[in-house]
């Protein structure tokens, strides 16, 4: 077609019989508008119907736990009796279960995930990173229900015979550590499920971990290097100082994973609505082995919206230790300028 | 530099020896403890993997894949409900979930980079990947369970696809966020609507990144067992029918493995090797999947 500016509209030149090619307009293409349309809309659809869930989880709890809540309020999360004969309920021993249960866990997960992630970003050889990095997360793809099984049948009377039983023969005096560690000695308890919670918890922390050291600008790392710094020091001076947001971003995640977690709790805790003692060797609760083991056979009525209202406590504090953890990690990136 | 060669060490040179000596020390025992953190942490994986086969494998035949669950004490028996309710609901349950969450991780990705829904959206999908997941089995019990006045398969599905969706959201998101933009604007300017370009051009390039998270999606499933302790309940005997409680695996090896019966026991550890052989093959075939094709 000849060009010609400004463009002229199309004309069919009269009496000549000129190619196709040359005389034709492009056939005109109709782009029906409704798929786009529609498409966008199962998008957008998509993006509601996510927040419409956590709308709906929050809002059934809440209704669920509604009689409880009309009944105890408040009080309901420090009161320690929980008796389904005379109906009465109260929260404190599961919370203080989950809550203990969790500070163990965090307390051997986390200098040991920041070792692992110190051995993969600073110390190990390249050919080993990605086989025991891949080797860290499938310690993460394990089922939680193996971990109580393998805690209740292979790990506990190991614990018991090795771990608790020495704990308490030596420090049967001791004032303070000695009612730590009173209590039968059978590797159930606070103790089992804290262990047993690290090792599931330590995946988690150290892959975030190991992720946020390497964002660490190398720039910072060998100036330090230059400056005749040794490798720790180079570590705890420089990488962990600028990361420090999202290594605490990482344990929150970690923390957040071990209050949900279910399972492998449920195995070795005990199941004892009771808080005797402070010894970590005694049987207890947790929030979700109390929901795992008296749910499914409880009478509808005080009973189950106490239940429910347990349920409720769980999800606010996973909620706000979540979001926490969301934040100070979006911190990080936001100095790193990945996130506007 | 040092004046070692000198006979007599003034008292600065002695202090700074002990104070490289010290840094020296230092970092030794850190590595030392780097290395017995990286070691602890295999240590438990091999123990956990070495004990589950050891106790599992022994109770591996063929009768565990045609025999029922067995009463207590029973002399034969086998996990023939559970394996296929697990697999049932496990699927059906990614069936479900799948395209609810390629749809959101596409709006995420391709229409909702700006503006407060996308963020909003990226920030609720995060906590829900990590919420405890007998509350979402709550949740389902009061929406579904407590509605039908009945245990069903079909509650137990819907629990699980909770649990897929924001997993499937995540990598979709980011297998998508990985497409370079050249791509998309080199379809926009041959004319390709929108839709067209993000099926055809964006999805395509992504897909096996995408169908990495389906395949993870599916192995976390596979061994969940909160969502289900009261969403499916349990079952002692066949069904195939999604509207009746239905047995699983994971809750059938928590029912068994806490009774104080050996044959109830012995069963569990085989269902758990099955479970573990399960979610580690999926897990290693969906990374070197993804690896070889990316």
């Amino acid at each position: 077609m000849a060009a010609t500016f400004p463009p002229t509209p199309f004309r069919r030149e009269e009496g000549k019989i000129r190619a196709d090619m040359k005389n034709r307009p492009p056939a005109a293409r109709r782009v029906s508008p409704w798929a786009d349309v529609i498409f966008s809309a199962l998008a957008h659809g998509a993006a509601w119907l996510t927040l419409a869930l956590l709308a709906g989880i929050l809002i059934s709890l809440v209704v669920g736990a509604a009689p409880a809540i009309r009944a105890y309020g408040l009080s309901f999360l420090w009161t320690s009796e929980w008796d389904p004969v005379q109906n009465r309920y109260g929260g404190l021993v599961m919370i203080y279960g989950t809550l203990m249960t969790s500070f163990i866990a965090l307390l051997i997960a986390v200098p040991v995930s920041f070792g692992i992630a110190l051995f993969l970003t600073e110390l190990s050889p390249l050919w080993l990173k990605r086989p025991l990095g891949t080797a860290i997360e499938l310690l993460a793809a394990v089922p939680s229900i193996v971990y109580g099984m393998w805690g209740l049948l292979v790990f506990s009377p190991i614990l018991s015979r090795f771990v608790q039983q020495p704990l308490q023969a030596t420090f049967k005096d001791v004032p303070l550590l000695g009612s730590l560690f009173s209590g039968p000695p059978v590797g159930i308890g606070l103790l089992s499920a804290g262990i047993i919670l690290a090792i599931m918890v330590i995946p988690f922390i150290a892959a975030v971990m190991r992720d946020v050291f390497e964002v660490t600008p190398p720039m910072l790392k060998e100036s330090a290097y230059a400056l005749g710094s040794t490798t720790w020091e180079v570590v705890w001076k420089v990488v962990l100082p600028y990361t420090k947001t999202g290594v605490v971003g990482g344990i929150m995640l970690g923390l957040g994973r071990a209050i949900g977690e279910t399972m492998a709790v449920t195995f070795v805790i005990g199941n004892f609505n009771q808080l005797n003692s402070l010894s970590l060797f005694e049987a207890a609760n947790s929030i979700t082995s109390a929901l795992a083991n008296e749910f499914g056979e409880a009478a509808p009525g005080l009973h189950q919206a106490s239940l429910i209202y347990l349920g409720l406590v769980l999800f606010l504090i996973t909620f706000v230790v979540l979001a926490i953890s969301k934040l100070l990690l979006r911190q990080l990136k936001k100095r790193e300028g990945l996130v506007a | 530099m040092s004046t070692s060669t000198l006979p007599v060490f003034s008292a600065a040179e002695a202090g700074r020896r002990r104070l490289h000596a010290r840094r020296k020390r230092n970092n030794v025992v850190a590595i030392a403890l780097a290395l017995a953190a990286m070691a602890f942490g295999i240590f438990w994986l091999v123990w956990i993997l070495v004990e589950t086969v050891r106790l599992g494998i022994g109770g591996l035949s063929l009768s565990l894949f045609t025999e029922m669950t067995p009463p207590p004490q029973a002399e034969t028996g086998g996990l023939a409900n559970a394996i296929f309710g697990s697999l049932a609901m496990v699927t059906m349950a990614t069936l479900l979930g799948t395209p609810i969450g390629i749809l959101a991780g596409i709006y995420l990705a391709e229409y909702g980079q700006r503006g407060w829904l996308g963020s909003l959206t990226r920030f609720i999908n995060d906590i829900l990947l990590s919420a405890p997941s007998i509350v979402i089995g709550l949740f389902i019990y009061s929406v579904v369970v407590a509605r039908m006045k009945t245990f069903s398969g079909w509650a137990g599905v819907l629990a699980l696809a909770l649990i897929v969706i924001p997993v499937v959201i995540r990598t979709t998101e980011n297998m998508l966020s990985l497409i370079p933009n050249a791509l998309r604007e080199a379809a926009y300017a041959l004319g390709t609507p929108k839709w067209r370009v993000i099926t055809t051009v964006t999805l395509r390039s992504a897909r096996a990144g995408v169908i990495t998270g389906i395949l993870l999606a599916f192995a976390r499933i596979a061994g969940e067992t909160a969502p289900l302790l009261f969403t499916a309940l349990s079952n002692q005997f066949w069904t195939s029918d999604l509207a009746q409680p239905m047995a699983s695996l994971p809750v059938t090896i928590f029912k068994f493995a806490m009774s104080p019966y050996e044959n109830w026991q012995q069963l569990a550890w085989a269902g758990v090797f099955l479970i573990t052989l399960g979610v580690l093959i999926l897990n290693v075939v969906a990374r070197t999947f993804f690896r070889n094709r990316i």
